[in-house]
């Protein structure tokens, strides 16, 4: 019963803020390549919602190996809709993405979220080259966990500053949802005090 | 595109002559500075945009004034383009470009579709790139998205 309560909770939490934006009026005026761009962001902002708790095994059903085998899965929607973020943003109005992508754009909040992709797709490489650098287990969350938390700062500061398709209030409630489970997640993974252990 | 860099000092001399200057005609100050290009102005620029009494159905203003390096005076017949996302097009669109002249006072005025916020921002484009002084490309940001209109101000130094 609270694992159903905690999932419905879960699911509204995550599919309002898109329903809201999906009835956003600038739809009316953007191309597809435009809509699926902006979409593509927003869901991947939603995801970022559901990694910490997927992380720390706080979600009913997925505790343990179960959450962290989703988690994985996750990783890789996440990576995927940030290329089509950026890829259909390009289509759309390439000058602005290339602005971005240098870091000369005269929007600030791109730089949070070119900052944001390349902690990403970082955290992402360093899971796929985890055997390979034959990193320790400590080494390798102190690592994760560092990425991931310079993607979330960057991410909610990028949405934030974005005036977008979003609803203000519901992005802002999805935004604390992700900086609260990404706190939570690491203070219950407790990723500093290995590193502390391990120099003791 | 060229970046404006404000240092510290010419920032506080800016400012203290600025403030000094609070009581002087802008249109007559002396040594008035050129505008510089704004960091994203070029952005889905397209050369020639033809002058329009009007872009598309109208319904929202951008107006502005150019004027000349040094002197402030107003230049007269200055071909200013002007482009956004708007509700009837994206930048890119050719129907979202369009071009007006200056009148005797410097100032020009063109009514177009309302712009709408496009990539994060509710934002307009214009261009001086006629050739008689140095190309300057203008990123002006609406302080609401609910504005209808929008202002920007040329100072345009000798090519």
């Amino acid at each position: 019963m609270r694992g159903i309560a905690i999932w419905l909770a879960l699911t509204s939490a995550l599919a309002v803020p898109v329903v809201l934006a999906a009835n956003s009026p600038l739809l009316a005026w953007r191309q597809p390549v435009y809509i699926a761009a902006g979409f593509a962001g927003i869901l991947a902002l939603a995801l970022m919602a559901l990694q910490p708790l997927l992380a720390a095994g706080w979600l009913p059903g997925l505790e343990r190996a179960a959450g962290r085998r989703v988690h994985r899965w996750v990783g890789v929607t996440l990576v995927t809709l940030i290329v089509v973020h950026v890829g259909a943003l390009w289509i759309t109005s390439p000058p602005d993405v290339v602005d971005a992508l240098l870091l000369v754009s005269p929007t600030p909040f791109s730089d949070w979220g070119v900052m944001a992709m390349w902690a990403i797709f970082a955290a992402a490489t360093l899971v796929l080259s985890r055997r390979a650098l034959g990193l320790r287990p400590v080494t390798w969350r102190l690592g994760h966990t560092t990425l991931v938390v310079i993607a979330v700062i960057g991410t909610v500061l990028h949405a934030m500053l974005v005036d977008g398709t979003m609803e203000p209030v519901s992005k802002t409630a999805l935004c604390l949802l992700v900086l609260l489970g990404t706190v939570g997640a690491v203070a219950r993974l407790r990723a500093w005090t290995m590193l502390r252990r391990r120099r003791a | 595109m060229t970046h404006r860099l404000v240092s510290r000092r010419s920032f506080v001399i800016g400012a203290t002559v600025a403030a000094a200057s609070g009581l002087a005609v802008p249109a007559r100050a002396a040594g008035l500075k050129p505008t510089p290009t704004m960091r994203g102005g070029a952005n889905n620029y397209r050369a020639g945009a033809p002058v329009v009494d009007r872009i598309g159905g109208g319904g929202f203003w951008m107006s502005g004034t150019v004027r000349r390096a040094g002197d402030g005076a107003p230049l007269a017949g200055q071909r200013i383009q002007i482009w956004a996302h708007t509700t009837e097009g994206h930048e890119r669109d050719p129907w979202s470009h369009g071009a007006t002249l200056t009148d005797a006072n410097g100032v020009f005025r063109l009514e177009m579709p309302q712009i709408v916020p496009a990539f994060g921002q509710a934002h307009g484009h214009l261009a001086y790139d006629s050739g008689d002084f140095q190309t300057v490309f203008l990123r002006p940001v609406m302080s609401s998205p609910n504005d209808t209109s929008l202002e920007a101000h040329f100072v345009l130094q000798p090519a």
